[in-house]
């Protein structure tokens, strides 16, 4: 089993201009001289000299925003022992895109122990961001020890259940849902009968046309599902998603980024602005990955992504900390 | 040869040592509570509980200890005990007082399972 994902999530960086329909999946590791974009359904990796050069392309949408994920502040192991200088050092870059994005999408884990004083610290610390919309979902380490009570309390003004909700930007409709409460023992991420029901009835008014963007914390896709890297019933959710042209699902988690295209639905997953975790079943366990003090930064990132009218296609680029 | 044999008397040692405790418990309940109760320890290493099966007999204490950078939880299945959050080195003790098998998990990474059957 584990030999057969690491064989799916193989990449040619080399390989140009990839068949839509085609099954493809591209892990775009920073630091390692390449990234990923998708322009007009289909997606492109490049050397990172060419970077500069990509970001002057995605600048030119209609709609830009930013994804952070995984800041796990109060974390202090080896892994990092500074995720608030490297936090800092995340909205540092957010704040010197040449297009200023209209907002923040962060992906969860905001917190590493669900503590108080951890949530005021980001909290501070993304004050000091230019976009000054921040649109939430809870990852595990934020719901801890009360179902996501405080987490409720802090982030989840206006939104369904335990923190779902959606939002409309620029004609593009934002759904944000939580995979990580009520897990069950030896399973995955979990969106549960109540949610996936008022997704159901969220998306059914939408025209066919609507370019949808779904964030949640834990892939909504089987990353590695050996470590937990999935989500039981996102079959379902993305099942109420067919019917549109354009799909992009945005996730945290895994603290690498990876992209897949399958149909109309490119997923993508964010770096952590904290610590780095190892490649699917490249390690004994997921845990924080130790990479040399000058390299860190290169292993973390934030995510741009850019709407173009017309185009019904989100790019999307990442960024290292580097 | 020899080493099945080595097997077969650690084994004996094992499981006579296991037996008298229970029996003694069985025979004078005050005798058993001026005993000091069996400790065993499940480690949490690499996201996995280790030994991932633990036997032992009734009235024992087993302690989990976090040795993993990222906290973890140990919650039975069944409600029947459940650990705070454990951080890196925190432990959590339960008594397994009734015979049984018991299984558990981490309730933050639910692919980390294990089980104490107790006897």
């Amino acid at each position: 089993m584990a030999e057969k994902f690491k064989d799916e999530l193989l990449h040619d960086h080399n390989h140009d201009g990839v068949d839509r329909r085609g099954f493809l999946k591209c892990m775009a590791w920073a630091g390692t001289g390449a990234f990923c974009i998708m322009q007009g359904g289909v997606l492109k990796s490049y050397s990172m000299s060419q970077m500069s050069q990509m970001a002057d392309k995605v600048g030119k949408g209609e709609l830009s925003f930013v994804q952070i994920s995984d800041s796990h502040m109060g974390f202090n192991k080896a892994a990092n022992p500074d995720v608030v200088g490297t936090l800092k050092t995340a909205i540092d870059k957010v704040n010197a895109l040449s297009t200023p994005p209209e907002f923040m999408l962060h992906t969860g884990d905001i917190s590493h122990l669900s503590k108080p004083e951890e949530f005021d610290t980001v909290d501070q610390i993304l004050k000091g961001a230019t976009p000054k919309d921040i649109f939430y979902v809870p990852g595990e380490h934020d719901m801890l020890n009360d179902d996501g009570k405080q987490y409720l309390e802090r982030y989840g003004k206006n939104t369904k259940g335990a923190g779902w909700y959606s939002f409309d930007k620029q004609g593009v409709h934002f759904i944000g849902l939580v995979n990580v409460l009520n897990l069950k023992a030896g399973g995955l991420g979990t969106l549960g009968h109540d949610q996936l029901e008022w997704m159901e009835d969220d998306v059914k008014h939408l025209k066919s046309s609507t370019p949808i963007v779904v964030f949640a914390h834990i892939p909504l896709w089987s990353v590695y599902p050996e470590w937990g890297w999935g989500t039981e019933d996102s079959a379902q959710a993305l099942a109420y998603l067919k019917k549109f042209g354009s799909v992009t699902v945005l996730n945290g988690h895994i603290h690498q980024t990876m992209q897949k295209v399958e149909g109309n639905v490119t997923f993508h997953t964010a770096a952590s602005t904290a610590f780095p975790q190892p490649e699917p079943g490249k390690a004994p366990s997921p845990g924080p990955m130790k990479v040399p003090a000058e390299q860190l930064k290169s292993v973390l990132g934030i995510t741009d992504v850019s709407y173009v009218h017309g185009q019904h296609a989100l790019a999307v680029v990442d960024s290292s900390l580097a | 040869m020899r080493r099945i044999v080595s097997t077969a008397v650690l084994f004996a040692t094992t499981f006579g040592v296991a037996f008298v405790g229970l029996r003694a418990g069985e025979r004078s309940i005050s005798a058993a509570a001026q005993q000091k109760p069996d400790a065993t320890e499940v480690k949490i290493d690499n996201f996995s509980f280790g030994p991932a099966e633990l036997k032992v007999p009734v009235g024992t204490t087993v302690t989990w200890t976090n040795r993993d950078d990222i906290p973890h939880t140990a919650v039975s299945t069944d409600k029947i005990f459940k650990s705070k959050v454990l951080d890196t080195d925190e432990k959590f003790s339960f008594t397994f007082s009734k015979p049984g098998t018991y299984e558990y998990f981490c309730s933050i990474h639910p692919k980390m399972t294990g089980k104490v059957v107790v006897q």
